[in-house]
């Protein structure tokens, strides 16, 4: 049986599935607005570059929300819990970039016309590597410009894709310090500031 | 007189057959139609054909997750199905496609089934981790069939496999340790109320009923926990002398969901008869062919000593070789000294505690026990029962290496492993040394 936190549900999962249903609801609206709306209503649509820049700015939003009112104040202020990558071993809070994780995939399951990861050139788990041309060209244009977003289309599979790729900035000294201590992290000189990755955006073109 | 033109016998030879094949595959039991013998897994509900096929539709995916979602999800499976959607793995499923089940699971092949009936070639990791020895210099040596085989990786469920874990539980220790496993009463989710406890002469069973029942019932947990015979049985015109297993589900919910889905109760899950011995593919009594297995198969009714449904009640059926070396296993010493009071609660290991594991959940905040019923929620891979189980007397690396060994499983670990599971040595925190 699965061992259940003595914390309510909304310090976990709980806040994983609200933030997800948020976004999806979010997501799915603008999607159709992009996509399929233009003979109903007469709307040019979205173009994907304010799509992509939209859904990044609630998924940054939530995180914020996540780490600051959530990990930050109830670990960091007011020693309520801690957040531990093995969050399940040691009831405890997912890190936020768990948070985001498991909200990415609870998207998956319902839709797949949009997609987004957390990825990195120095990634703790090698599956978050760059695997495609577009991440690879686009964590490096964020990596050199982080306030500048990238832009590009892909054909994966048999679908085609409009991608872009934003820098995910080490925000919080946690951030750093669990990057540069990790036995798997292959880089341990992370400062804050830095550029530590992307998140990318995929949205189905056709 | 004429005989009947060939097109007349062929006509009716066909409608013949067409009705005997419409008639079988009406019936429940449609086996006539089975293609080959399934995995041991499926094969108690290979007849319920429409458990897994739709009509003209194959396999779904769904009629697999139907019964195995749960557990998934439990195992915080490290091959979800969602991960792999995100379009970036296109690559890796125009290889493998990882999110179905029967890419790797499939049915009815006996000649290419191996454990936990995979289908695939051993070493089918191959094709996405290729370059793991890239990553992992410690894997360079490591044939690619060896992933899963030796004690260090599952597909599915590496909850007590993976680096964070070893690296917590792997250093040093010794390899037995005076522990415990969890004790205390099974948890019951239903509320009943206050109520005071019975006696033999609070028995308001039928008056001819067996005076050696309610004797048996006076001294059992029911009855000190108030509850009476017609409260399972029926009051008055309602009384059943056997009551169904819905009767037992009523308040022991998690036990019967656990039991349902098992090998013992998957059968009665599928609506079909219910398990028996004789159609057990594991070695069995022959004088326990003829029973089937619901509650009181393994539960006397009426005594409810669960001490007997720890072992007495699998050694009645079970007769495979780790079964039958039970008897003489360390497990069993222990198991008897507990039982004579020589040696704390908890410290001996029966059938039932690896099998069915007490297991400390919280729920509501506060820490319950209840039994695990399904006797293959830690099997298959056995790593499964290191954390409930193994680990609450051996070290983590004493245990890998127990389970990686088959013959002294056979043994009922009468012994001490032959094999050693190289994966603690491996931890980057153990290897470098404190």
């Amino acid at each position: 049986m699965r061992l259940r936190t003595p914390f309510p549900p909304w310090t976990s999962r709980g806040v994983v599935s609200a933030l997800t249903l948020a976004a999806v609801v979010i997501l799915n609206g603008a999607v159709t607005a992009c996509g399929g709306s233009t003979e109903a209503t007469g709307s040019p649509g979205i173009p994907p570059e304010a799509m992509a820049d939209a859904i990044h700015h609630v998924l940054e939003s939530d995180r914020t929300v996540y780490a600051r009112h959530v990990v930050n104040r109830l670990q960091d202020e007011e020693g309520v819990i801690a957040a531990s990558e093995q969050w399940e071993d040691d009831r405890a809070l997912p890190l936020p970039a768990q948070m985001f994780r498991m909200s990415a995939q609870l998207t998956a399951e319902k839709t797949d016309r949009v997609s987004y990861a957390l990825l990195s050139p120095w990634p703790i788990n090698s599956r978050n590597a760059p695997r495609t041309e577009a991440e690879e060209a686009g964590l490096e244009s964020v990596a050199a410009d982080p306030s500048k977003p990238f832009y590009g289309t892909e054909t994966l599979g048999d679908t085609e894709y409009f991608t872009a790729v934003y820098a995910d900035i080490a925000v919080s000294p946690a951030c750093v310090t669990c990057h540069n201590a990790h036995a798997d992290s292959p880089r341990d000189d992370f400062e804050l500031g830095d550029t530590m990755g992307g998140v990318v955006v995929r949205i189905a073109l056709d | 007189m004429r005989s009947p033109r060939p097109t007349v016998l062929w006509l009716l030879f066909t409608l013949a057959a067409c009705a005997w094949l419409g008639w079988s595959l009406a019936r429940p039991r449609a086996a006539v139609f089975l293609p080959g013998p399934s995995s041991d897994g499926h094969h108690q509900i290979e007849a319920a054909c429409h458990l897994c096929h739709t009509p003209f539709a194959g396999v779904a995916q769904e009629a697999c997750l139907d019964c195995h979602a749960e557990e998934l999800e439990r195992a915080g499976d490290s091959h979800a199905a969602a991960v792999f959607s995100d379009p970036r793995n296109a690559a890796d499923l125009a290889k493998l496609d990882v999110r179905l089940c029967v890419t790797c699971h499939m049915e009815h092949q006996p000649e290419i089934t191996a454990a936990m009936g995979l289908t695939l070639p051993r070493d089918f990791c191959v094709h996405c981790h290729a370059d793991i020895a890239d990553e992992r210099p410690t894997h360079m040596d490591f044939a690619p069939a060896t992933c899963a085989s030796g004690g260090c990786h599952n597909f599915h469920d590496n909850r007590n496999l993976h680096q964070d874990f070893l690296a917590r539980h792997g250093a040093g220790g010794a390899a037995t340790f005076e522990g415990s496993l969890p004790t205390g009463e099974a948890w019951i989710a239903v509320d009943l109320g206050e109520r005071a406890p019975l006696s033999a002469v609070d028995a308001d069973s039928p008056g001819n009923a067996a005076p050696e029942l309610a004797e048996a019932w006076a001294s059992s947990a029911h009855a000190a926990s108030g509850i009476a015979c017609s409260d399972c049985h029926g009051g008055g015109a309602d009384w059943s002398d056997r009551p169904r297993r819905d009767v037992c589900a009523s308040c022991h919910e998690a036990e019967s969901t656990g039991f349902l889905a098992g090998r013992h109760g998957m059968r009665l899950a599928a609506d079909l008869e219910p398990m028996s011995p004789a159609d057990a593919r594991l070695p069995m009594r022959p004088e326990a062919a003829s029973r089937t297995l619901d509650c009181g198969a393994c539960h006397e009714p009426h005594g409810v000593d669960v001490r007997v449904a720890a072992v007495d009640a699998c050694l009645e059926c079970h007769a495979d070789d780790h079964s039958t070396a039970y008897a003489e296993s360390p497990h069993a010493d222990a198991w008897q000294a507990e039982l004579s009071g020589e040696a704390a609660p908890g410290s001996g290991a029966s059938c039932a505690s690896c099998h069915l594991p007490r297991t400390e959940t919280r729920l509501g905040g506060a820490p319950r026990i209840v039994v695990q019923h399904n006797q293959n929620d830690n099997l298959r891979p056995n790593e499964k029962m290191l954390r409930d189980v193994c680990m609450n007397c051996h070290s983590l690396a004493f245990s890998l290496d127990a389970l990686a060994d088959r013959e002294l499983i056979r043994r009922n670990f009468r012994g001490q492993p032959a094999r050693h599971v190289e994966s603690v040595d491996m931890v980057p925190s153990l290897a470098d040394g404190p």
